[in-house]
């Protein structure tokens, strides 16, 4: 018997596997296709304080080995997240973690303290990172001084694990991550989405309704691959990998660049009961290399 | 019932016409509770430049063979891929997804139009709706003769009436230009229709001015199917509703058309 356990901070997670935001709704969407009870985690759909309608239609589109999206964090909002989500989710038996968004730092802030509250919920995803929005989003997580204050103030509202999202949309991801984790990130994640585009020839169009959206899937991993390795060697928290992982062997190679733990977002969409495929993939690489512990694998890269 | 991913297998494709294919895909597990609108998500297997799957509407269910029946348009990559699938393939799908349909009152006299490969549910809600076949009016429309798939199994379950562009079968023009249509809408308690946006929306406007009940089935472009992407949505009255799960079949008056 393998031990798939791992631990984020001082958050024990029962194995390195979490679903990726917005990619999972709130966990009920899809329950019907797998016991949610075996997920490492589930991180739920992008919060915001107050209710978000999003972007306006079309917000995807197919991109070679990939997609793009643009949705703008379409959420009802914090209060109806505390009233009517989480009492259904909170014993669900594994981890749920709230991906939480702002405009501005006094949102976030206040949306911290709000999620602070609630015991079933042990840790945030602080997302400086989306691309589809107007007002903060990725333009916090694009230089070091606004990615340091705005984990700084959230670090004071917050007790719990505080994990900050990254985005790749910067010259030195690295550096972006020694900045948080010097205001006290207990974790990071990455990658968010890459700003990418499609365009209509026919039409001399924009496929999506912003212009702009957030590429994900296969088309990113390498990316995402060498952005976890640079961050891995960069700082002392763990890193929490993503970015097209499809299967057990992808996840694998993210964990060998550094990352502790992975998500899987996208392939959700293909797939829905592919997270838990790739729990027993996990298992069956560690079986097969004589791996007792799947911290073994974290980090161990052999150049 | 329950959602699943489902290994089917394709037990027949049979060519319509030019570009509409009939799929009879067979499940390994028993299944009920299949409703006209609803539909499911198919992989297309080994093509590099596809990525997600690709929505189609349940033409019929047979719950004693376990098979489910598509119509297959071909309007891009990923649907003439599908066709070309051969007898004994395995077909991975997700299904059922979406919201149906509200069946019709035993007393109603209904109006159910398709157009192009919206005939498929209309005709699956035909066979279903319970009603004496007197009481269930079928419209069609394509673009001509050869476009429209034959019906035959479907006859018995109501009235039909076709229109052409070209008026090679039916009466000549789109299905908002025929007779039934024009003169004999106020006879119906309730209107149903999927097919191309500009003849749904045509027809839902004149549904709301006669004040006649009407649903329409969406088709936006979506990743997932099943309400976590969040990107098909239809900007509605009460917000942005998800086409794959708050629809693909929404009343006109939620709309804002």
């Amino acid at each position: 018997m393998v031990n798939l356990e791992i631990k984020i901070h001082d958050l024990v997670i029962k194995n390195p596997v979490l679903t990726a935001s917005g990619t999972c709704g709130f966990g009920e969407e899809i329950a019907d296709f797998m016991d949610l009870s075996l997920l490492g985690g589930l991180v739920v759909k992008g919060t915001t304080l107050k209710h978000r309608e999003g972007n306006a239609y079309p917000r995807m589109a197919e991109t070679p080995s990939g997609m793009l999206n643009a949705v703008g964090l379409q959420n009802k909002g914090v209060d109806n997240f505390i009233s009517n989500i989480y009492p259904q989710i909170k014993d669900l038996n594994t981890h749920i973690i709230v991906n939480v968004n702002g405009s501005t730092i006094d949102e976030y802030v206040a949306l911290t303290e709000r999620l602070n509250e609630l015991d079933k919920i042990p840790a945030i995803e602080l997302n400086i990172s989306c691309p589809n929005v107007k007002e903060g989003g990725m333009a916090f997580g694009i230089s070091c001084a606004s990615a340091e204050a705005v984990v700084k103030a959230v670090r004071k509202a917050y007790s719990k694990t505080l994990i900050v999202k990254l985005s790749p949309n910067v010259t030195n991801i690295a550096e972006i991550a020694k900045a948080v984790e010097g205001q006290g990130a207990d974790s990071v994640s990455l990658i968010n989405t890459l700003l990418a585009m499609a365009v209509n020839a026919e039409t001399r169009k924009p496929v999506l309704s912003t212009i702009t959206g957030g590429l994900s899937g296969p088309a990113i991993k390498p990316i995402a691959l060498r952005m976890v390795w640079q961050v891995y060697n960069a700082v002392k928290i763990p890193v929490i990998g993503m970015g097209g992982i499809m299967n057990a062997t992808d996840a694998v190679e993210f964990m060998i660049a550094g990352a502790s733990a992975v998500e899987v977002g996208t392939a959700i969409f293909i797939d829905p009961t592919i997270p838990v495929q790739i729990i027993d993939g996990i298992a069956s690489y560690m079986e097969r290399h004589k791996i007792q512990s799947v911290n073994e694998i974290i980090g161990s890269l052999q150049c | 019932m329950k959602k699943t991913v489902t290994n089917f297998l394709l037990i027949e494709n049979k060519q319509l016409n030019k570009d509409n294919f009939q799929l009879l895909l067979h499940s390994p597990h028993p299944f009920t509770d299949i409703f006209p609108g609803q539909f499911i998500n198919v992989e297309i297997k080994d093509a590099s430049d596809i990525f997600l799957r690709r929505p189609f509407s349940i033409l019929d269910a047979d719950y004693d063979q376990q098979t489910i029946k598509l119509l297959v348009k071909i309007l891009g990559r990923g649907s003439k891929k599908l066709t070309e699938e051969i007898t004994g393939q395995t077909i991975n799908a997700i299904f059922p997804l979406g919201k149906s349909f509200t069946l019709p009152d035993k007393s109603d006299r209904v109006l159910l139009i398709g157009g192009g490969s919206g005939v498929a549910p209309m005709l699956f809600l035909a066979k279903l709706c319970g009603l004496d076949p007197s009481n269930v009016n079928v419209l069609i429309g394509a673009r001509s003769a050869s476009d429209h798939i034959d019906v035959t199994e479907y006859l018995n379950y109501g009235n039909y009436y076709f229109t052409t562009e070209d008026g090679s079968l039916g009466e000549k023009g789109y299905v908002t230009n025929h007779s039934i249509f024009i003169t004999h809408l106020d006879q119906f308690d309730k209107i149903y229709c999927c097919g191309p946006d500009l003849m749904m929306k045509a027809i839902g406007r004149k549904a709301v001015e006669k004040n006649i009940f009407c649903e329409v089935s969406l088709e936006n472009m979506m990743a997932c199917g099943f309400g976590v992407c969040l990107c098909c949505v239809e900007d509605t009255k009460t917000g942005h509703k998800c086409v794959c799960t708050d629809g693909p079949v929404f009343n006109v008056n939620d709309l804002k058309w």
